[in-house]
This record gives structure tokens, sequence and C-alpha cells, in this order.
């Protein structure tokens, strides 16, 4: 067994990065077909026989080959000289060390999929298939897109990269300011989709977080691209990414925040988090990522959900909000506001978000409403706020989730009948 | 024990479906990996035997006649396997394991023929 599950998903970002710095963006096809090969190449020579000493070199080596063959065919010996040249001298190199000048090449690559001219939703496809190695179908079914659209987006995004004489230059400052926060958008609402996403695969989600994290992480090595903001963008990560544990429970049944059984939490990653968020508070910006790490640490600090400091939480809520004025990022804020002054303070705010709108497909609206009435001891109007939650579940676990909730109920308005035959 | 070698053919277009992506041609591996592994565990594999490109040449007839192939979209064999079985039955139910399956391939199970008499 190789010691990574997922060493093909991660090395074909580093070898596409690699081999696309070496022959221009307008050979990124070409590149992706030569790493599509070199794994071709790899599972039917390892299978047969033992896996060689370093798979990553070898993998690297085989594609740059390949890389070359293509070439040859496409164009004839005379007219490679300039490519062949990189291609060899890197070859060396990557021989010597396999992984010293990828990481670069992937952050570039990076730099170049959050391309100004592209919406984020193909940002983060390119970012998802050249960076993290996904499949056009794997794309789709972490979106729950249809793969023809998948498809058709990452043609119209890669004829836009193609057009871009160069990879993007790391050397340029002021351009790599210019798309840093486009690039920790993409990652952030990449790592979004795996945490909050409707996909009902939890392995495509933790994947999803992991790549995220796995390539934030990469940003805070460069000298210009670790920024406070990035730091705190990797923080956020880290914080939630330490809760997935819990968030199922041991039926596989998903379990909301305040009931979830704290000790499984992963004390590495809530460290590591932890330490991040320091490290970002050294500059004088605060940017949403700030917010919503501290968000987290303020839950992380909890050992129980009892001793949560929602009057910390609500503040770093408002902030938020006039950061990002959202109805998902108010929602939350009422959410907290509920748990620091009581459930029908909470059901005011929820009555007055701005653009809730917005959120007439999302089940954790309606879902809080039900949730503040039963706190509120109004078990019939919860229930019709949790049908209302079931009927935009997204995924089944969402789906099983609502109906324990909707039982909640029914033993409430069962015991409301109790109380009311009793006092007869 | 006898011996019988595994011929694992395929279409070139099933191959591309089983590594679409990393994630599936690495899948794949380890699946193959884990078959032989296990075969070899259980005492079967004689030599686990090559892969083959899928094409080069073919040399036929008197007139010694050389041209390209096989052809990639048939099925083509892409490796074998030499194995040791008790008899054909076991052979062919060692086969029914062999990932090449799954993407609609097959495996040929064919007794190599003994010398002594």
């Amino acid at each position: 067994m190789l010691p990574d599950e997922h060493l093909f998903r991660r090395e074909a970002g580093r070898m596409v990065s690699a081999l696309t710095r070496m022959l221009g963006v307008r050979n990124l096809a070409l590149a992706e077909d030569a790493v599509q090969d070199a794994f071709c190449r790899a599972m039917e020579v390892w299978k047969f026989g033992g896996l060689p000493d370093n798979p990553s070199a070898w993998l690297m080596a085989t594609a740059r080959n390949r890389a070359l063959d293509l070439l040859r065919r496409e164009r004839g010996e005379q007219a490679l000289a300039p490519e062949l040249g990189r291609l060899r001298e890197v070859g060396v190199a990557q021989d010597c060390d396999p992984e010293e000048p990828l990481e670069d090449d992937q952050l570039r690559m990076m730099f170049s999929c959050c391309h100004p001219r592209l919406p984020e939703e193909a940002q983060i496809a390119l970012v998802l298939q050249i960076l993290c190695g996904f499949g056009v179908a794997e794309i789709a079914a972490a979106f729950l897109d249809s793969p023809a659209a998948v498809e058709k987006r990452l043609v119209r995004a890669k004829k836009v990269l193609a057009g871009s004489t160069r990879l993007f230059d790391l050397a340029q400052p002021a351009e790599l300011r210019e798309r840093l926060p486009a690039v920790q958008r993409a990652l952030y609402l990449l790592f979004n989709e795996g945490y909050h996403g409707a996909c009902s695969e939890s392995a495509v989600r933790v994947e999803l977080t992991d790549e995220a994290l796995r390539l934030a992480r990469l940003l805070l090595v460069h000298p210009q691209a670790g920024t406070p903001a990035a730091h705190a963008l990797a923080a956020l990560m880290c914080l939630h990414a330490a809760r997935m544990p819990g968030r199922y429970d041991s039926a596989g049944e998903p379990c909301p925040l305040f009931e979830q059984d704290r000790s499984r939490w992963n004390a590495r990653l809530l460290s590591e988090g932890l330490e991040l968020l320091d490290r970002a508070a050294t500059g004088d910006e605060l940017s949403e990522y700030h917010l919503e790490a501290g968000i987290a640490a303020v839950h992380a600090a909890a050992r129980r959900p009892e001793e949560t400091r929602w009057a910390e939480i609500v503040p770093l809520y408002d902030a938020l909000l006039g950061i990002r004025p959202s109805p998902v990022v108010a929602l939350g804020r009422a959410i907290a506001i509920a748990e620091l002054e009581g459930a029908e303070r909470g059901l005011a705010e929820l009555r007055t978000i701005e653009g809730r709108e917005r959120l007439s497909a999302y089940p954790f609206y309606p879902a809080a409403f039900g949730e503040f009435e039963l706190r509120a001891g109004r078990p019939a109007a919860a229930r019709e706020h949790f049908r209302r939650a079931r009927a935009l579940a997204r995924n089944p676990a969402e789906r099983s989730f609502l109906e324990q909730r909707l039982l909640d109920c029914e033993g409430g308005l069962a015991a409301d009948e109790r109380g009311a035959s009793s006092g007869r | 024990m006898s011996e019988y070698v595994f011929l694992y053919r395929s279409s070139e277009s099933s191959q591309r479906e089983a590594m679409g992506t990393p994630q599936r041609a690495q899948q794949s591996m380890e699946k193959w990996r884990a078959w032989l592994n296990d075969l070899a565990a259980r005492g079967h594999v004689k030599n686990p035997g090559l892969p083959l490109e899928r094409s080069g040449k073919v040399v036929s007839g008197k007139q010694r006649l050389v041209t390209d192939g096989p052809f990639a979209e048939k099925d083509v064999v892409g490796g074998f396997t030499l194995i040791e079985a008790r008899d054909v039955a076991q052979a062919a139910e060692l086969a029914g394991g062999c990932p090449v399956l799954e993407g609609g391939g097959h495996v040929e199970v064919r007794p190599v023929l003994k010398m002594e008499l």
C-alpha cells in the first residue's frame, strides 16, 4: 500500500503545476495529459511489481518524459529547443530533491487559477481540477452540479487561462497583492463547500476541507502571500476542521455543535489553529477571516457548551456583519444572541435578518425558528418550522437530523397535552 | 498443482475509464495489488508477471509483414501472471477476483501444457 491513499491526487497538482511552469500556460492541456499518462503507467507497472523507492520522484520523471514525447509528436524535435532545455534542466534538479521547487509552482498555479476575469465558481473548479487532481465527476458531485456544466465551466476557464501569456509571476509583489484576496476567497469557499456543503458523502467533504487547508498552508510559506489574513484563514480552517470528528455521533448521525462530544475534537488542529490565530494578530489588518477564526476560537475554548462565552461571540458577529453583510452571517449572529439573551430575542433577530429572502432554500433558517420556538415552550409552532426545514433538507444526514427535531416537538406536544389533561 | 497463465484483456476505453482521475487510478492500482498480494499469500502466484504496452508491432505470415498493432481500441492483452492452482476450475475461481473484470475486461485462464507425460 502507498503511504497516502490520496498520493496520486496530491501529486497531480504538483506535477501539472511544475510542467506548466516549464512549458508555459498554453501547454496546460499537454501537461495534464502527460500527468494522466504517468498515472496510467504507474498503475500498470506498480500493480505487478513493487513500488519504487520514491513514488513521487518516479511519477514526476515519468510525466516529464511523457511531456517530451507529446511535444515531440506535436512539433518535431527542432521547434522544441527552449522547452526541452527547461524540462531537462528541471529534470536534474527533480532527481536531487523532489520536494523543493514544487511548492512555489503550486502557489503560482493557485494565483493563476484565480484570474480576475474568472467567476468564483470557475476559479474553484480550476483549483480543484488542476491543483487537487479532482475529476469532473468528483467536482460535480461536490457541488451538486451536472458533470456537463462543470466540464463547460472548466473548458471556458482554461481558455481564459491559456490567453494569459504567462503563469502568474510570484516575483511581482503588486500583482500578487492584487490577487491574494481572490485566492483566499477561493480557498475559503472550497473549505466551506466541504464543511457546510450540500454533498452528502462525508468522504468527499473531508477531502475538500483537507485540500483547502493544504493549499492555505502553502500560502503561509511565501513571504508576501503569508499575510495576517492568510494566517487567519488557515486558523479558521484548522479550528473548524478540528471539530469534524465530533460532527457525527457514533451511529453516523449528524450532531449539532452544542451536542457534540468535545473530547473527540482534534487537539492537534485546535492548537495549530490557535497558534495561527496568534500569528494572524501581528498586523493592523482585521479581515473577515480573523473574525470567523475568532468565533471558532471561542467555541474551541469552551470545554462544555454551557461554558461558551457568548458575550464574546456576539460582538465578533457584529463586526463580521459589518465587513461581510450576508444573511448567513446574520443567522449565526441571531443564534448567538438567542444563546446570550434568550429565545424571544433570537426570534426577533431572525425575523429582521436583512436579505432573509435569500435564505428561503436554506434548511437551517426555518430550523433556527423551530429551535427557538421549542425553547420558548411552543412546540406546535416549532413543529411547523421544522417541517418546512425538513422539506428543504439537501441530503439524508440533514433530513435525519431534522426528523429528530420533529420527534422532539412531538415529545413536547405530548407533554403539553398530559399537562393540560392533568390540570383539568 | 498445475500451472496456469492469466492473460488480462481489456479495451483502451475501459482502461481509461478505470483511471479517469488520479484518485481512481490509485484505487485501481491498490485493488490490483491487494488482489495479487492475496493470491501470493495463499501460495498461488508462481510469477507475478509483467505489464505490456498496449501496442507494438505484429509480424504476419510467410511474408513477415510488419504492421502496427494490435489496435488499442480492441481488447488487448495488458499483462500476464503465472498462477498455480489445483485445477482449471480453481484457477477460474481465483481469476474471478481480478479488478480488470470491474471495467468490463476479461481474464483468459490458460493451462500451461505440461512437459512430463
